[in-house]
């Protein structure tokens, strides 16, 4: 019976959709990792303003350049003369399709528009301070103004500057330092908070503790892993945001701190888990020699135990820090989300991954927002690039101690 | 071996189950979208909505109870954002599209172009109450001096005649309606400050204002609690303050409303008729005030 039975062909069946779902998976990672950077990646060389937009102002304004920040200073209306921006003393007035009703009804602009571009013109050819954000196709060359060129996008500009409005209008000011430095400080402050706590659990749930303990410690301590991050975001923002608020007498309780008390609760558990696996895979040979030695046990976890599971526990720390870089629901509830650049961890700031989580429902697909939020995402990836490889060399030293 | 021939039987019936289930259910979605077609098919009774978050709540209640009196209708509604909707009208797939804030020039000029006359009808009001902590002092405020705490230039409450604590500003999300229309209806279209604190929902804001002394933030009307204080505002300088309140909206003497729109084109005027009936008669503005919105 068995003689007739086709088993090479189950074998290969099998070994077709292992190699399958291998290759398949790959590709998927491959893919994303493309998706990401193209999509990213577009931000670089873009104006600031919308695609088919330009700037407009009059003849007799000697201004032919602007940046993002003076467009939007002025549209804030902190730049009220041209004389700020090396032109003339006239006040600036602004303009834009949003203000046509200000200027001109209905009937003056004809039917379905008709008329615009020359109600522009002539808006623009009588007023010596206005500047007109309009879209290309309502100016033509023969009109009387000037064309204002914009500064692009750099590399630098995207990476230190310190203003987050990607949804300013009309000009959207992309600088990220504020978001790269407030992801940073969260989660090397979480990483303190949780690294003396996890090891601390980890060496008593390996080594000290009673077996029974143990038995209950372990599963509480996963238990920890499965909460929903959000449910984590809720606590912090109920319990954790008003106790920081009153214990430093501050404004305001949505503060670094307070995202990175919550995220080290979180990578507790990573860090608890990783660290006592290492720990417990010291050998017993090697304790029982340090005992017999003459060590006792608090000496042969400080000097045997723990120099020999140092680099899993270094592993657990950095894929600790991971979890945390990464973490959005939780931190977005009680950072207070504010892009400004911390000088104290009592102050509110946002992270990348908030940002993302944030904003990306509401950007129009392949905008600059949205171009810039997946340039945000790259800067992500990079990092815990970085922690990942950090984690191999860490773990590939110990081995081959 | 025979366990080996077990187990390879075990897979082999898992594979076949999986690929079963697969064509299953590849089926019954094929049907589903054949059904759909039939029914777009009746004209008349399949309607799509699409837009505003804002109004999504509301449109799906008026679908829901709608689509319960008139069992042979079918009204889609997804939401999305205002732009997204009007964007889906434009390219005419969707019916209706719903808005928090009145058509842009620039839309309307697209909207113009593809010779698509629409039609323009307020279903609803929305209203925000700008809102500080119980034990905040101030109680009225204009709309300049809103402006400037939000714009940053004003930084501590004695500067509008309050305590002397610094204030703490909330906001919404920049992706969220209610974001764009504080802006443009209090700030005169002004940024808000760097340091303004963005909240994920309308929740977080009433919960952190409930618990900050200097904080102040704007919520939905719907929204309202005990556990937050309503201020009063001015948009005329401080000659008159309004309390936000359902009353004072609908009569709108309090200024920070706005009207809640829905866009269709003219040529499907007929097809949507009976729906729009049916949300401005008594029934649906009774359910217009239930969403927590303010009736006509």
């Amino acid at each position: 019976m068995l003689k007739f039975f086709p088993k090479r062909l189950f074998e290969k069946i099998i070994e077709g959709i292992l190699f399958l779902s291998s290759t398949v998976t790959t590709l998927t990672v491959l893919l994303i990792v493309v998706f990401l950077f193209k999509e990213g990646l577009g931000i670089f060389n873009q104006r600031p303003i919308g695609k088919a937009e330009v700037i407009i102002v009059n003849r007799v304004n000697p201004v032919k350049h602007l940046n993002a920040e003076a467009i939007k200073n002025i549209y804030d209306q902190k730049i009220t003369r041209w004389n700020e921006l090396g032109g003339t003393k006239d006040s600036i007035i602004l303009f834009s399709l949003d203000y046509i009703s200000d200027y001109f009804n209905e009937d003056e602009l004809g039917e379905n528009f008709a008329n615009l571009p020359n109600k522009i013109d002539s808006l623009v050819s009588n007023n010596p301070g206005i500047i007109a954000i309009i879209n290309e196709k309502y100016w033509s060359a023969g009109f009387h103004g000037n064309k204002v060129e914009i500064d692009k996008i750099t590399v630098w500009e995207f990476l230190s500057g310190r203003e987050w409005f990607p949804t300013a209008q009309p000009a959207v000011q992309l600088g990220v330092f504020p978001l790269i430095l407030g992801t940073l400080i969260v989660s090397i402050l979480a990483i303190i908070i949780a690294l003396p706590v996890g090891l601390a659990t980890a060496i008593y749930m390996a080594e000290v503790a009673h077996p029974q303990i143990r038995n209950i410690l372990k599963p509480v301590i996963e238990l920890l892993a499965g909460i929903p991050s959000v449910v984590f975001g809720f606590f912090g923002l109920v319990v954790i945001v008003p106790f920081i608020r009153e214990f430093f007498n501050l404004p305001v309780g949505e503060t670094a701190l307070a995202g990175s008390i919550v995220l080290g609760i979180m990578a507790l558990p990573t860090i608890i888990t990783i660290s006592e696996d290492a720990i417990r895979n010291t050998p017993r040979d090697v304790k029982e020699a340090s005992l017999a030695l003459g060590a006792n046990h608090w000496q042969t976890i400080v000097r045997v135990i723990i120099p020999y599971s140092i680099s899993g526990i270094t592993a657990g720390a950095i894929l600790g820090i991971g979890r945390a870089i990464g973490e959005t629901m939780a931190v977005l509830m009680v950072t207070g989300n504010a892009a400004v650049i911390p000088h104290s961890i009592l102050q509110p700031v946002r992270t990348i991954p908030a940002t993302i989580a944030a904003e990306l429902g509401e950007a129009p697909q392949g905008g600059i927002h949205y171009q810039a939020l997946f340039g945000l995402g790259i800067i992500l990836f990079i990092i815990t690039l970085i922690i990942n490889f950090m984690v191999e060399y860490v773990s590939n030293k110990g081995k081959f101690k | 071996m025979k366990k080996n021939f077990k187990k390879y039987f075990a897979y082999s019936f898992f594979l076949v189950c999986f690929s079963c289930g697969t064509k299953q259910s590849e089926q019954s979605t094929a049907e589903s979208i054949d059904s759909s077609k039939t029914s777009n098919g009746n004209s008349s009774t399949a309607i799509t909505i699409k837009g505003s978050d804002t109004v999504l709540p509301l449109s799906q209640k008026m679908a829901e109870s709608y689509m319960k009196s008139n069992p042979d209708a079918s009204i889609t509604v997804t939401g999305g954002g205002s732009g997204v909707g009007i964007a889906a009208l434009e390219a005419a797939t969707t019916d209706i599209a719903m808005s928090s804030r009145s058509l842009k020039a620039e839309e309307k000029l697209t909207l113009a172009e593809k010779n698509i006359e629409f039609e323009e009808k307020i279903i609803a009001f929305d209203a925000l109450a700008i809102v500080v902590n119980n034990k905040n002092k101030v109680d009225r405020l204009t709309r300049e001096q809103i402006e400037y705490i939000f714009t940053g230039k004003y930084t501590n409450w004695k500067e509008v005649g309050g305590d002397n604590v610094k204030i703490v500003v909330y906001s919404r999300e920049s992706s969220s309606g209610t974001y764009e229309f504080f802006k443009e209806h209090v700030m005169e279209k002004k940024n808000y400050a760097p340091t303004v604190l963005n909240m994920p929902a309308t929740g977080a804001i009433v919960q952190s204002v409930s618990q900050t002394i200097g904080a102040i933030g704007y919520i939905g009307l719907a929204y309202e609690t005990k556990e937050v204080k309503p201020i009063a505002v001015s948009y005329d300088e401080g000659k008159t303050f309004v309390l936000p309140s359902l009353e004072s909206a609908k009569d709108k003497s309090y200024p920070v409303s706005r009207p809640l729109f829905y866009y269709y084109s003219k040529s499907l005027a007929e097809k949507v008729k009976p729906f729009l009936d049916y949300i401005l008669s008594v029934d649906g503005q009774k359910l217009v005030k239930e969403v927590g919105y303010v009736p006509l």
